[in-house]
C-alpha cells in the first residue's frame, strides 16, 4: 500500500465511528481539539507561568494520564484483600513497569510495616540464628538485577478461552523492574548452613504470613533480599520495606513483607504449595513444585484496550519474557500462527527480564489475527493455546503461557479471540 | 625446574597471597545483625510439617471444633463447609478433580493435615490472624477433617493422633515434569511459513462480556 498514513482528527473519527460501541476498559477515548492551543494561536501554557519548584515534592505523573492505572476484576475474588489489580500493560513502553502501576496481589491486604519495628529471622538448620534490622539489611554489600515478576495465574482465566477483553486483564500479572537488595546466598552465610539443609520456607509478616517452600540450590544461586525497586524503596504493595526476589519463578513465591527465613530438610507443603499454586491436570493429579515461568510474550499495542486509530504505517509493541533465560528471539504472525516473521527486539536483553519487541507494518484495514511467539536461550518455544491444552487439558489454572491471539478488525477495534 | 616455572610459581604465590579479602572461597562474616533468642523464634516458629515437626502442644475435639467453627468459620465457608458466596469451599468435591469442573477442597484435594492445620494458625480466620489458641487449632482442624468424612465424630486430633489422619488425595501430587512431558516445546527451529490449515476463529471474549467496564466505557470518538 502506499498510500500516506491518514491521521486528521475528523477521518479517524469516521474510521473508528463504524465500531459497534465496545470499546474494552481503559482505551483512550478520541477528544475534539481545542483550537485556541493549536497554531497559529498560542497556547495556554506557553502564555502563563507553571507551578514552581517544590509544589510537586513527590512528581505525578500528568493528569492528561489518569487512565494508566491498575484495574480490578471485581467478579474474580470474594474481598479485595485476597485478590489482584493488573497492570495498564497496553500503557506502557520498554521494559521497565513504574512502580506505581507494578500489578498487586495480596493474600490479607497491604500490610503497612513501620520500617523502624522490621525485623528478618533467619533460623532453622543453622549454625547462628539471626535477625536483621533493615538498617543491617542497607549496611551489607547490595546488587542491582532487573528481573521479570510474573503471578503463577497470569491469563489463567483464558483456559477455557476468550474470556476478558484486554490485555491488562489476559496478560497484566506481570512487571519487571530494578532491584536493589542483599543475596541470599550472603545472608544465609552469615547464619551458616547446616550440612543437611536442602530446602527453605520464607514467610511473610502480612495478615496472611504467606509462607513458600525454595529449594536452597536456587536460594544460593540468584535469590535475593530486596528491599528498592526502580531506585526506591519497595511501595508498600510489594511488600515494603524487603521481598524476597526469586528470579524466572512464579511471582507467589516472591513473599513480600518478609518476616522469617527458616531453614530445613525437606519441603513444606504449605497451603500456597498445595491447595494453590499446584496444576491439576485432565486426568486428576496435579503437578506440584513447577516453578520456572515458561517463556511468554504479549502484543501490548494493538490490543482491545489499545485500537489503532489510523491506518497506515503501524507499529506492533510487545513484551516477551521466560524464567529459564534470556529471550532469545520473539516471532509474530499476521494470519493466526499460519506464517510468522521474527519481531526486532529493541533495549536491554537480560536474564529473566522482560524484553520489548517491535514489528512494523502497512495496515489497509484489512483483519489481522495478531499473535507473538518467544523463544528463550534453553530453545523453548512458547505454545500455543491448544498444544498446552493437549498436553493439560483445562483445569490447571496456574502456567498459561500459551500463544495470544488479537483479532485486529476493519474499525480498528481489537478483540480477544480464540482460533481453532 | 623449568625458567617458566621458576617465575610463574612465585608470582602465582604472590597473586594468592595479595588476594583481596573479597576473593576468599571461606564466606565472610560481617558482624551485622544479631543473634535471635529462643524466645524470639518462639514466637513466630509457627510453620507446621507434613510430619507434625512444628506442631503445638493441644488438642481439640470435633465436637469442641464444631463451636468454634460455627462462630468464626461458618459465616464465610457455610455451615456445612460448602462455601457461602464466593468463600472457598471446605468440604464435598468427592470425585471431581478428573471432571470439567473441579471442585478443591480440604476432602478432596489438600494432601496433608499440615496443610489444614498450619494455614489455619497463620492465617484464620480471614482478618483475626493468629488468635485461636493451640486448643481451639487443633478443634477446628478436626472439625473440617470431620465436615469430609475423614474423621468420625469421637476424633480428637493432636500430636499423638496426628498421624492417624489419611487424606484422601495424599497421593494426588507428582513433582513437575515439564522438562520430559513438554519436551516437545524446545525446537531449535520452529516452523515460520505455511505452518497450518486456514485459520478459523472459535471464540469471542466479547461474547462471553466479563470484562469490567467494557460496556461503560466511552467509545473509541466522541
Amino acid at each position: 500500500m502506499n498510500k500516506p498514513p491518514d491521521t486528521t482528527r475528523a477521518s479517524r473519527r469516521k474510521f473508528l465511528a463504524g465500531a459497534a460501541g465496545i470499546v474494552a476498559a481503559g482505551a483512550t477515548a478520541a477528544r475534539a481539539d481545542n483550537a485556541k492551543n493549536l497554531p497559529p494561536n498560542v497556547a495556554d501554557w506557553t502564555r502563563n507561568l507553571g507551578d514552581g519548584v517544590g509544589v510537586r515534592p513527590y512528581g505525578h505523573p500528568s493528569a492528561f494520564e489518569k487512565d494508566v492505572i491498575r484495574r480490578t476484576v471485581p467478579w474474580l475474588t470474594a474481598t479485595p484483600e485476597s485478590s489482584v489489580a493488573f497492570t495498564p500493560l497496553h500503557e506502557l513502553d520498554g521494559i521497565i513497569t513504574p512502580n506505581g502501576l507494578c500489578f498487586e496481589r495480596h493474600h490479607g491486604g497491604i500490610a503497612e510495616v513501620d520500617p523502624h519495628d522490621y525485623r528478618l529471622m533467619l533460623h532453622g538448620m543453622v549454625d547462628r540464628p539471626l535477625i536483621f534490622t533493615l538498617e543491617d539489611l542497607k549496611r551489607l554489600p547490595r546488587v542491582n538485577k532487573i528481573y521479570f515478576l510474573e503471578c503463577a495465574a497470569n491469563t489463567g482465566m483464558e483456559w477455557r478461552g476468550a474470556q476478558l477483553n484486554g490485555c491488562q486483564y489476559t496478560h497484566g500479572m506481570v512487571h519487571c523492574v530494578q532491584y536493589t537488595g542483599v543475596p541470599l546466598k550472603l545472608l544465609l552465610e552469615q547464619a551458616g548452613l547446616k550440612p543437611n539443609a536442602k530446602w527453605l520456607l520464607a514467610e511473610g509478616g502480612d495478615a496472611a504470613a504467606m509462607t513458600r517452600s525454595v529449594p536452597l540450590a536456587k536460594a544460593l544461586d540468584d535469590c535475593m533480599v530486596a528491599y528498592r525497586m526502580n531506585g526506591e524503596m519497595l511501595r508498600p504493595e510489594q511488600g515494603y520495606p524487603a521481598r524476597l526476589v526469586v528470579p524466572g519463578w512464579e511471582g507467589n513465591l516472591w513473599v513480600k513483607w518478609l518476616r522469617r527465613i527458616k531453614i530445613g530438610d525437606e519441603p513444606w507443603y504449605t497451603r500456597e504449595e498445595t491447595s494453590k499454586y499446584s496444576d491439576l491436570m485432565e486426568n486428576g493429579k496435579a503437578r506440584k513444585f513447577t516453578f520456572e515461568m515458561d517463556a511468554k510474550s504479549v502484543i501490548t499495542s494493538p490490543s482491545p484496550q489499545a485500537p489503532v486509530r489510523a491506518k497506515g504505517f503501524t507499529v506492533i509493541s510487545g513484551l516477551a519474557w521466560s524464567g529459564r533465560g534470556k529471550v532469545k528471539r520473539v516471532d509474530i504472525s499476521l494470519d493466526g500462527g499460519r506464517n510468522w516473521r521474527t519481531a526486532r527486539i529493541d533495549g536491554p536483553v537480560f536474564d529473566k527480564a522482560c524484553v520489548r519487541f517491535y514489528a512494523e507494518i502497512e495496515w489497509n484495514g484489512e483483519t489481522l489475527l495478531l499473535q507473538s511467539r518467544a523463544m528463550d536461550e534453553t530453545g523453548y518455544v512458547q505454545p500455543s493455546k491448544n498444544d498446552l491444552r493437549k498436553i493439560r487439558g483445562v483445569n490447571s489454572i496456574y502456567h498459561n503461557n500459551g500463544i495470544q491471539t488479537w483479532a485486529l478488525k476493519p474499525s480498528g477495534e481489537v478483540e480477544n479471540v480464540e482460533v481453532g | 625446574m623449568s625458567r617458566w616455572a621458576k617465575f610463574a610459581l612465585p608470582l602465582l604465590l604472590l597473586l594468592v597471597l595479595a588476594a583481596p579479602a573479597w576473593t576468599q572461597e571461606k564466606p565472610r562474616n560481617y558482624g551485622i545483625g544479631r543473634a535471635a533468642t529462643p524466645a524470639e523464634i518462639a514466637g513466630w516458629d509457627i510453620d507446621v510439617r507434613p510430619d507434625g515437626q512444628g506442631a503445638p502442644p493441644g488438642h481439640g475435639s470435633v465436637k469442641a471444633g464444631e463451636q468454634v467453627y460455627m462462630d468464626k468459620c461458618a459465616g464465610c465457608h457455610g455451615e456445612f463447609g460448602e462455601s457461602a458466596g464466593r468463600w472457598p469451599a471446605l468440604a464435598q468435591g468427592k470425585g471431581t478433580l478428573a471432571t470439567n469442573d473441579p471442585v478443591k477442597t480440604v476432602g478432596s484435594y489438600f494432601p496433608y493435615v499440615s496443610v489444614v492445620f498450619d494455614y489455619i494458625r497463620r492465617a484464620m480466620p480471614f482478618g483475626d490472624s493468629e488468635s485461636l489458641t493451640n486448643d481451639e487449632l487443633y478443634a477446628v482442624t478436626a472439625y473440617v477433617l470431620n465436615l469430609n468424612d475423614i474423621v468420625d465424630d469421637k476424633f480428637v486430633l493432636s500430636k499423638e493422633t496426628w498421624n492417624q489422619v489419611k487424606m484422601p488425595n495424599r497421593n494426588g501430587f507428582y513433582d513437575d515434569d515439564r522438562k520430559t512431558s513438554e519436551k516437545a516445546f524446545w525446537n531449535a527451529s520452529p516452523c515460520m511459513k505455511d505452518c497450518r490449515g486456514p485459520v478459523k476463529i472459535t471464540g469471542h471474549a466479547l461474547a462471553i462480556d466479563v470484562t469490567p467496564d467494557s460496556k461503560t466505557q466511552k467509545h473509541g470518538v466522541e
